[in-house]
């Protein structure tokens, strides 16, 4: 248990300190990197959700880890600058609204924590995961992206 | 010259009269015969507040309490704001003290118990689709909520907007009246789809384009439409390349349910909102909205995509 703490707090740290590296690069490709990475892991949860795949517990449980880590770095990839350019759906109110925008961030990272906290042992209780956590996404691109295509 | 000008004054105020006979409201005097005998069934009236989205205006904005329906969501419009008012059932504030043919004036006419008509932000040009008895069972169940004191802010829109009355000449060509026609040829399952989308799900509200003033763009049907929020677009939703062919009827059933697309993104802006609704539905209705959706008629995009 305390080892599989310590390697999450230290691929936690690592992704962390690589996200503000690249971030410098490209805030905006790198956001955009990472909300796909996230896509993916909620995919892993979604086949599974949708019986395309067989419920795996470790599996889903590092779905859960991936988009907290995402999670973690995410609101510093919006430094003043980033509001347009490089086909960004980011919305002019995170800028407005750095605060609300933060909290919706938050909430996605306590939801994936409690998730982590206490893993889903069976689909059911995955299931019931995946739709607060998906409620958290929703919540944020509600008011904070705008499509574009 | 003089007898010119008076017959020309006279034709003003013939038109003028007409205008003001054609702007009038087109309200139902008595309950229509289907309404006759009729015992409201809450269950579905509570189907039909999820499937027509009502707290999506009508609830607090920033509230988790979807059925305190005290109003004050901001709609903004190329028009102008609207802002959607109180329906709870509190007598002074809300629609409390209004009786079933108030409210299917509202629903189906667009008119107040005044005589008054409504702007469209209020989509009754969908929302005229609905059968009685479901508009029944929707005020049934309305009647249940907590009634809660509050006025919502007045509506924000300029002259010639703020004359209700010229919405008269509006709804004479966008309100036709018409009740849901199912299609024989169709499945009961996509007659079931249509009937919601058409109707209290307004897809075709957000998702089909519009003209010059305000009128949906039946030829362009769910085909996709610029944003009336200003920036970005709202997706084609036919059947076309453009849009939902590579979704499977189960892809879009999930996304109803659950915000997820097929690559995992998950949906936002006016339709996250649509979605807290969709949810809530039976998963069959889920289904039947899927179903039909699958069976349009596959259009191109119909908006020019907001290019950076
Ligand atoms: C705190 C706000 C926030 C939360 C929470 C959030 N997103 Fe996003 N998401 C955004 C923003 C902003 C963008 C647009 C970024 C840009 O284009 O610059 C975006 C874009 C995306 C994209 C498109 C990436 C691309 O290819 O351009 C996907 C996919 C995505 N999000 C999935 C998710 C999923 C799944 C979740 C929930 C697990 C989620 N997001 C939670 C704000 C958020
Ligand atoms: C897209 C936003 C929107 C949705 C969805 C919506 N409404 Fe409304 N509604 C409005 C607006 C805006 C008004 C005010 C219209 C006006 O003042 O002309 C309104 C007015 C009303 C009124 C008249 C209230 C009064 O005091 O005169 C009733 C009744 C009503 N809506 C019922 C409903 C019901 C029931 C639903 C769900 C089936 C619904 N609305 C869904 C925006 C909406
Ligand atoms: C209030 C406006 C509004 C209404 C009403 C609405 N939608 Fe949407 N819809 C949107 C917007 C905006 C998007 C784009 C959301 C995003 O990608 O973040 C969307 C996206 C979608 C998508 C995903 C399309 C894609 O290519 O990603 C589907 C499917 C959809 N809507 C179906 C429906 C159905 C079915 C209804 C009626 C029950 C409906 N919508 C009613 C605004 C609306």
């Amino acid at each position: 248990m305390i080892r599989q703490t310590t390697i999450a707090l230290v691929a936690t740290v690592c992704s962390l300190s690589l996200t503000v590296a690249s971030a410098n690069d490209d805030p905006i490709a790198t956001r955009k990197a990472m909300m796909k990475n996230v896509g993916a892991s909620i995919g892993v949860m979604g086949k599974m959700a949708k019986g395309e795949m067989a419920f795996d517990a470790i599996q889903a449980n590092l779905a859960m880890r991936a988009i907290n880590n995402a999670a973690i770095g995410f609101v510093h990839l919006f430094p003043e600058g980033s509001e347009s350019g490089g086909e960004t759906e980011a919305a002019p109110k995170i800028w407005e609204d750095m605060a609300g925008f933060i909290a919706k961030s938050r909430d996605m990272e306590e939801v994936t924590a409690e998730a982590i906290a206490f893993p889903a042992g069976s689909l059911d209780e995955m299931r019931e995961q995946l739709g607060k956590l998906g409620a958290t996404c929703k919540a944020c691109h509600e008011g904070y992206r705008i499509k574009k295509s | 010259m003089g007898r010119l000008v008076r017959l020309l004054v006279m034709l003003g105020v013939i038109a003028a009269g007409a205008g003001w006979w054609l702007s009038g409201p087109n309200r139902l005097d008595a309950l229509p015969a289907e309404a006759a005998g009729h015992q409201p069934d809450i269950d579905n009236g509570r189907l039909m507040f999820f499937a027509g989205g009502c707290a999506s205006c009508h609830a607090a904005p920033d509230s988790d309490d979807k059925l305190a329906l005290t109003g004050g969501v901001r709609l903004e419009s190329p028009f102008g704001a609207f802002v959607g008012p109180n329906i709870s059932p509190h007598r002074q504030d809300g629609i409390g003290g209004w009786s079933q043919l108030d409210f299917l004036n509202a629903m189906l006419r667009g008119v107040s118990p005044d005589g008054s008509h409504y702007y469209p932000a209020f989509p009754y040009t969908s929302y005229q689709r609905m059968r009685v008895a479901d508009l029944l069972d929707l005020k049934a169940f309305l009647d249940t909520l907590a009634p809660v004191a509050g006025v919502a802010p007045d509506h924000e829109v300029g002259f010639p907007f703020n004359i209700r009355r010229g919405l008269g000449l509006w709804k004479r060509l966008y309100l036709d009246g018409e009740p849901f026609m199912a299609d024989p040829a169709a499945s009961d399952q996509v007659n079931r789809g249509a009937y919601l989308s058409e109707g209290p799900g307004h897809c075709g509200e957000c998702h089909t384009p519009r003209d010059a003033i305000g009128g949906l763009d039946r030829s362009n049907w769910l085909a996709g439409a610029p944003n009336p929020e200003g920036k970005g677009i709202i997706p084609n939703i036919t059947p076309h390349a453009q849009g939902l062919a590579d979704w499977s009827e189960g892809d879009i059933a999930y996304a109803l349910e659950s915000g997820f697309t097929p690559d995992y993104d998950s949906l936002g802006g006016t339709m996250g909102k649509v979605i807290s609704n969709t949810a809530q539905l039976p998963p069959e209705d889920r289904a039947a909205i899927a179903a039909y959706l699958k069976s349009l008629p596959a259009l191109p995009d119909a908006y020019e995509a907001a290019k950076p």
